[in-house]
Order: C-alpha cells, then sequence, then structure tokens
C-alpha cells in the first residue's frame, strides 16, 4: 500500500508538469508553434469540432486526474486499520475512471501525429512528451502494485457495519 | 457428457461487480443492495442484449459517414485538400514510414469494423442460445473490451496535428466532420461493449431453469 501510494504521489506530480509545458513544438522557415494538450483541445473547439474537444479532454486530461485523485484518496483513506464506508464509493468510481483515461493511446497517437508532420516541418518534442511517456509507464505500475482486495477484506461494512461471518451472507447457515 | 456446472443465478447467489462479494439477496428494504460497498445488485444487467444492440446499430450507422467524409482539411497556398481516414493511412505510406501507417490502419479501420462484427457475433449467439463454447466466447469479449479503447489514436493523430499546423497563410489543418462520426463509433462500441453482461454466456449455454431462494 505504500509503494502505491509513494507511485501515486509520483504519477500527480508528473500529470501536473506535463499538462502545463508544451508537448510538441514546430518549426518552419522561421516560424514556430507549440501546443499542449488543453491547447489542441482549444484549436479543436475553436475549428467547430465541440463534441470531439469534449472527448479528448475528457479521455486525456479529466479522466486521467480522476484516476490519480481517486487512488490518492484511497491509499490515503486505507490507512486506517477499519476504512471507512465510503472509501468503497472511491474504488468504484476508480475503476470506472480507469476505463476512460487514455494516456497511452494519446501517447501513440502523438507520436504518429509527430512523424507525419515530421514530413514538412521540424517538429521538436517537448518536456511534456517525455512526461506523459513515463505516466505510460506509472500508472499500469500503480494498477498492478495496489490490490483492491486488500482494503475490501478489511472495509466497514455498508450494511451491519461489522464484517459477518461469510456464511451468514451466503445464507448457508440457517437459524 | 457430465452436466454443466451450475450458475450462480441458479443457487441464487449475487456476484457483486465492484467489490467481489458473493451474498444472497437479504430479504426486505435491502433487498438488491451489496452489503459491503452499496452496489445495485442483479442477476443480470436488465435489458443488456436490447441495449447492446441499440448502441451497435447506431455505431453501425455512424461507421459509415466516419469513412466517408474527410477527418482533415489540408489548406496550402496552393489550395485545399480533405483527406478521410483511409486517405491518411496511404499518405502515411512510404519505405520508412510504413510501421506508423500499419498502426493507423489496425486502430481505426480494422479494429472499430472487428469490434462491430465481434460484438454483434456474441449478441447473436447468445440470443439464439447456441453457445457452443464459453471460454472462446468470454475471451473474445474480453479481447474486444481490452483493444476498444486504441482505435481513439486516429482522433488523437488529428487533434495534436491540428493544434500544431497553425502557420497561416502558409499551411494550416483544420479537422473536418468524419472526426465527429469516427469518435462517435469508437465512444458508441465502448457503450456497447459495457452494456453487454458477459454472465449471458453461461446462460445461453445452460439453458436450465432459474432456482431462487
Amino acid at each position: 500500500m505504500n509503494r502505491t501510494f509513494a507511485l501515486t504521489i509520483a504519477a500527480a506530480i508528473l500529470y501536473l508538469i506535463a499538462n502545463s509545458v508544451p508537448m510538441l513544438a514546430l518549426t518552419v522557415v522561421g516560424r514556430e508553434a507549440s501546443t499542449t494538450v488543453l491547447g489542441g483541445v482549444q484549436q479543436l473547439w475553436v475549428d467547430g469540432q465541440e463534441v470531439v474537444a469534449a472527448l479528448v479532454l475528457f479521455t486525456a486530461v479529466i479522466a486521467p486526474a480522476l484516476q490519480i485523485g481517486f487512488m490518492l484518496a484511497v491509499t490515503f483513506g486505507a490507512h486506517q486499520e477499519r476504512p471507512r464506508k465510503w472509501m468503497g464509493k472511491l474504488l468504484r468510481y476508480y475503476g470506472a475512471s480507469r476505463t476512460w483515461s487514455m494516456i497511452e493511446v494519446m501517447m501513440l497517437g502523438v507520436l504518429v501525429a509527430l512523424i507525419k508532420i515530421a514530413d514538412y516541418a521540424t517538429v521538436i518534442p517537448g518536456l511534456a512528451l517525455f512526461l506523459f511517456g513515463a505516466l505510460v509507464f506509472l500508472l499500469p505500475a500503480i494498477q498492478v502494485s495496489f490490490d483492491a482486495r486488500e482494503v475490501w477484506d478489511r472495509i466497514e461494512w455498508v450494511r451491519g457495519g461489522m464484517s459477518p461471518d461469510p456464511g451468514d451472507v451466503l445464507g448457508l447457515k440457517k437459524g | 457428457m457430465s452436466t454443466p456446472p451450475l450458475t450462480a443465478m441458479q443457487l441464487g447467489l449475487h456476484g457483486c461487480g465492484v467489490c467481489g462479494l458473493v451474498s444472497r439477496p437479504a430479504p426486505g428494504r435491502d433487498e438488491g443492495r451489496c452489503p459491503r460497498c452499496d452496489e445495485r445488485l442483479v442477476f443480470r444487467k436488465p435489458a443488456s442484449l436490447e441495449r447492446t444492440w441499440a448502441y451497435l446499430i447506431a455505431a453501425a450507422i455512424c461507421y459509415v459517414p466516419a469513412n466517408l467524409l474527410p477527418v482533415l482539411t489540408t489548406s496550402t497556398v496552393a489550395g485545399a485538400s480533405s483527406d478521410t481516414i483511409l486517405q491518411g493511412v496511404v499518405l502515411l505510406w512510404s519505405p520508412t514510414g510504413w510501421p506508423l501507417s500499419l498502426i493507423v490502419l489496425v486502430a481505426s479501420i480494422m479494429i472499430p469494423s472487428a469490434k462491430i462484427l465481434a460484438v454483434a457475433y456474441l449478441l447473436i449467439k447468445v440470443q439464439r442460445g447456441s453457445v457452443k463454447n464459453n471460454e472462446q466466447c468470454l475471451r473474445l469479449y474480453k479481447t474486444v473490451e481490452f483493444i476498444g479503447r486504441w482505435s481513439m489514436v486516429d482522433v488523437f493523430v488529428d487533434t495534436f496535428t491540428a493544434a500544431l499546423v497553425q502557420l497561416q497563410p502558409l499551411m494550416s489543418v483544420e479537422p473536418a466532420p468524419g472526426l465527429f462520426f469516427f469518435a462517435a463509433v469508437v465512444v458508441l462500441t465502448m457503450l456497447a461493449v459495457e452494456s453487454f453482461d458477459p454472465r449471458l454466456i453461461w446462460d445461453a449455454s445452460n439453458p436450465s431453469e432459474v432456482r431462487h431462494g
């Protein structure tokens, strides 16, 4: 659990920096342009593709932030001997945010775009590209080191407060 | 042949999709709620087949304009040209660039169509109750669930190309209407996969009566 906590803190820091520095820059005949993930979303919005802009914002910015945020809260709360009921909700939301968090897919997309543009302009990879590259490995590392069952085994139950005998839950014991 | 194994539903047991706890439905007020995490418990997702069909048909409809309409418009001093996804693949194809071209081909054209076909196959199999091999069907479902997100690659490629190449009047790239339909196909197929209840596979291969309590 401590390792998961450490990895999540690292991911949170990388995520914050990665979203504030340029991802790609380009120079062609003396002109320069650079973009961040949010810059890409903004450009789509300006060009009249609001729905796609919202989708990119959600899968590349919001869902990863939620994923890291929920995991921080879960690892924080799991330090208690008997995690509170609301931890269950956080664990559920964590699972849902993971489905829509697509950092690794975005990275592949950025690399393809980079090589595509490299044909007619000089493309300079930005710091954010490397930070997102690190996140591609950090997020699955969190997933591997985190064992949800460890939390579920200790968590306070919504019904009854204490975990009853497994036989009671299954209704195998009568009377 | 040996008798088919019992399913949890036939034993009257609920599995919780969130915390994994297996429980017998409690009588009264708490019925249908997981005693540990309060998740709604159902033996099978309600109207799973209908909802999956709805998402899938919507995805299949969007698939046509997604492939026929251009996704990017490139404007240069010489004029403007529009590319569809398939044209983008062809443009990327070069002695050095072919691996990338292949990635886009697989992610943008093969995965979405394979996904639509695979989910339709599962739905038809389950509806006709003609599942022969449970494990194979489940593996197909898990594979579709796992690879589905990778179709988003092309949306990100187009986003960053359009964001970066803004050198008016020299050259600029803008997203075109096809991108919306393509993104819709990706999202709708993901929703279709999510609304399909893989436990139905077992019902289709084991059509005996449900025993409650």
